[in-house]
């Protein structure tokens, strides 16, 4: 293949990153007060880079830069869903790009990085582009977090952000060389044939167990999640339902290309302990979660939870369970995007609020935001005949097709548990004395993204499942 | 005389590899230590890619060793970068401090 075929390719990720260069050079010409039209820019260039990888050359097969970038179904299932979740979180961050302090420009350029990393991670096929990936997007997310400089509470969530997140990099990259020493090459593809031909290769393993590690932290499943609440309560909101959609699904993307096309062979090694990561996960994203008072911080279990039920159809190990994960994530992502939309319309006069309390009484004071809080926390806790529900059910029905019905005994106990504190705050909107009023003057991206969110989890569209199911079974396909 | 091989060169790397993780978890004083210790981590793994990579007569390891060093220099200059703004809202950057988020 010729250099400029390979490159066409590659355009999504070409147009996003020299247009994120583009649009830093110009912001620095314009200011600040050019904030909100490079922020539609950065829109208007997710969208073309969403286009490209649907219509493009990119939509087909292939494999580029000697097999270390692949392009096929799994790759553009990923990237539409990471694309449009970026877009929409530069629409939702308005709060931040034209905020009462100024918005910096920097913001959008900073999400359209990230995403150019996402897309990185998930079309990485060899251990150099796989790092690659996590950097770009990582550094990325570090500066978000802190993104409220002024503010001690985001400068402290983006410090802790950095540290761990760099921690795990190591890790990462400890188990990636040692991967590499002991199979002789960093492509997926050599790396497979060397684990299958000798399973018991013990340097092997070990240097899978801290690839395991470093990229559970990466998705904050347990016993790995530690920054995840922290980063959550302190990162700005707009920030938080940007790190809760499309880095999740990324990362996820990633852990199941590197399990399922790398180490196959030793199948019998891994499952144990994603198994165990997928228990820990629920568990604790189950019981941590009962005692938050901040929502943020609750949304943070739940993401570990969600984490823990994504795992659960990894740790089958087989197309199905490829499957059902994506399908778990794409109907996480449509959930927490709107769930982020509705906390970022809890709004009162001196600012946001982010408590449990203030959402008492809602439906006295404010019942169209009651209304889509209350379906999308009943999707999230998985209750039929939501969305949520069928993803979890995709997922459990794979553990069980691959011998492990303990692992969705537990899982299904664990979402029991989780139920009860998402119906609390359900209560609580519609049983409780009113807190005052929210103010009703949210954007109507935000209230686009809430409704839209929610009508996708009622499943007037049995369509939409199937679909959606259809479009996921070929991008798992594609591992196999 | 002592021949040096592959495995003394990866217990090496191990060894600093457990002292940066240490550093990390023990240190409780001061952000800078953290930023050597995550360095201290890069750097064990630069010498496990590099040692690999001449064992195996394989180029791999060591394009791979020049992109940990470079995505490593932008690490440290994106914390170093994070931690002047903590320390402008804090006035200072004991470990210890950074309690603001409780369970």
């Amino acid at each position: 293949m010729g250099i400029f075929e390979t490159l066409t390719y590659a355009l999504p990720e070409l147009a996003l990153a020299i247009g994120s260069m583009v649009l830093l050079i110009v912001g620095v010409f314009l200011g600040d007060k050019s904030a909100r039209q490079i922020a539609y820019a950065s829109v208007g260039l997710l969208l073309v880079a969403l286009l490209l990888v649907v219509v493009g050359p990119s939509a087909g097969r292939a494999s580029l830069f000697d097999g270390a970038f692949e392009i096929d179904a799994f790759a553009a299932f990923a990237k539409v869903i990471i694309f449009a979740a970026a877009a929409i979180a530069i629409l939702m961050s308005q709060q931040l790009i034209d905020g009462k302090a100024g918005g910096r420009f920097e913001y959008s350029v900073l999400i359209v990085l990230a995403a150019f990393g996402m897309a990185l991670m998930v079309s990485a096929n060899d251990l150099i582009s796989l790092y690659m990936g996590i950097e770009m997007q990582s550094l990325a997310l570090y500066i978000l977090a802190s993104f409220n400089r002024d503010s001690r509470r985001s400068t402290e969530a983006g410090l802790k952000y950095f540290v761990l997140g760099a921690l795990s990099s190591g890790l990462l990259l400890y188990g990636a060389s040692l991967v590499y020493g002991f199979s002789g090459s960093t492509s997926f593809d050599e790396i497979a044939r060397v684990a299958a031909a000798d399973p018991d290769n013990a340097g092997l393993i070990v240097g899978l167990v801290f690839m395991i590690c470093g990229l559970a932290f990466k998705v904050s499943a347990a016993p790995f999640h530690m920054w995840t609440p922290d980063v959550y309560e302190g990162a700005p909101t707009p920030v938080t339902a940007f790190f809760a959609a499309a880095p999740k699904l990324a990362a996820m993307a990633l852990f199941a290309r590197a399990l399922v096309v790398s180490f196959p062979g030793v199948l019998q090694d891994w499952q144990p302990v994603i198994a165990m990561i997928a228990v820990a996960s629920m568990v604790v994203g189950a019981f941590s979660a009962i005692a938050q008072t901040n929502i943020k911080r609750l949304m943070a279990y739940s993401s570990i939870g969600h984490m823990g039920y994504a795992l659960v159809g990894l740790a089958a190990g087989t197309r199905e369970g490829v499957t059902a994960v994506l399908i778990y994530m794409a109907i996480y992502v449509a959930m927490t995007i709107g769930a982020f939309a509705c906390i970022l319309m809890m709004r009162r006069r001196g600012g946001m609020t982010e408590n449990i309390d203030d959402l008492a009484g809602l439906t006295k004071t404010n019942m169209p935001l009651a209304v889509v809080l209350t379906i999308l926390l009943f999707s999230l806790a998985g209750v039929p005949p939501l969305a949520g529900f069928f993803g979890k059910w995709f997922v459990f029905f794979a553990a069980v097709e691959a011998d492990l019905v303990w692992l969705a005994v537990v899982g299904v106990l664990a979402s029991a548990v989780s139920a009860f504190y998402y119906l609390r705050i359900v209560w609580f909107m519609w049983f409780d004395e009113p807190a005052p009023a929210f103010e009703r003057d949210a954007g109507p991206t935000l209230r686009f993204a809430a409704w839209g969110s929610a009508l996708l989890m009622i499943p007037l569209l049995p369509i939409f499942i199937g679909q959606l199911r259809r479009v996921a079974e070929t991008a798992a396909a594609a591992l196999f | 005389m002592l021949d040096i091989g592959l495995g003394h060169y990866l217990a090496v790397a191990a060894i600093l590899f457990s002292i940066g993780m240490a550093g990390i978890f023990l240190n409780r004083k001061n952000v800078i230590v953290i930023l050597m210790s995550i360095e201290l981590m890069l750097l064990a793994v630069n010498i496990n890619l590099v040692a690999f990579s001449q064992f195996l007569g394989d180029l791999a390891g060591q394009v791979f060793a020049f992109m940990v060093l470079t995505v490593a220099a932008a690490e440290a200059a994106i914390g170093l970068a994070i931690l002047v703004a903590f320390f402008r809202n804090r006035g200072d950057i004991a470990v210890d401090d950074a309690n603001l988020m409780k369970n």
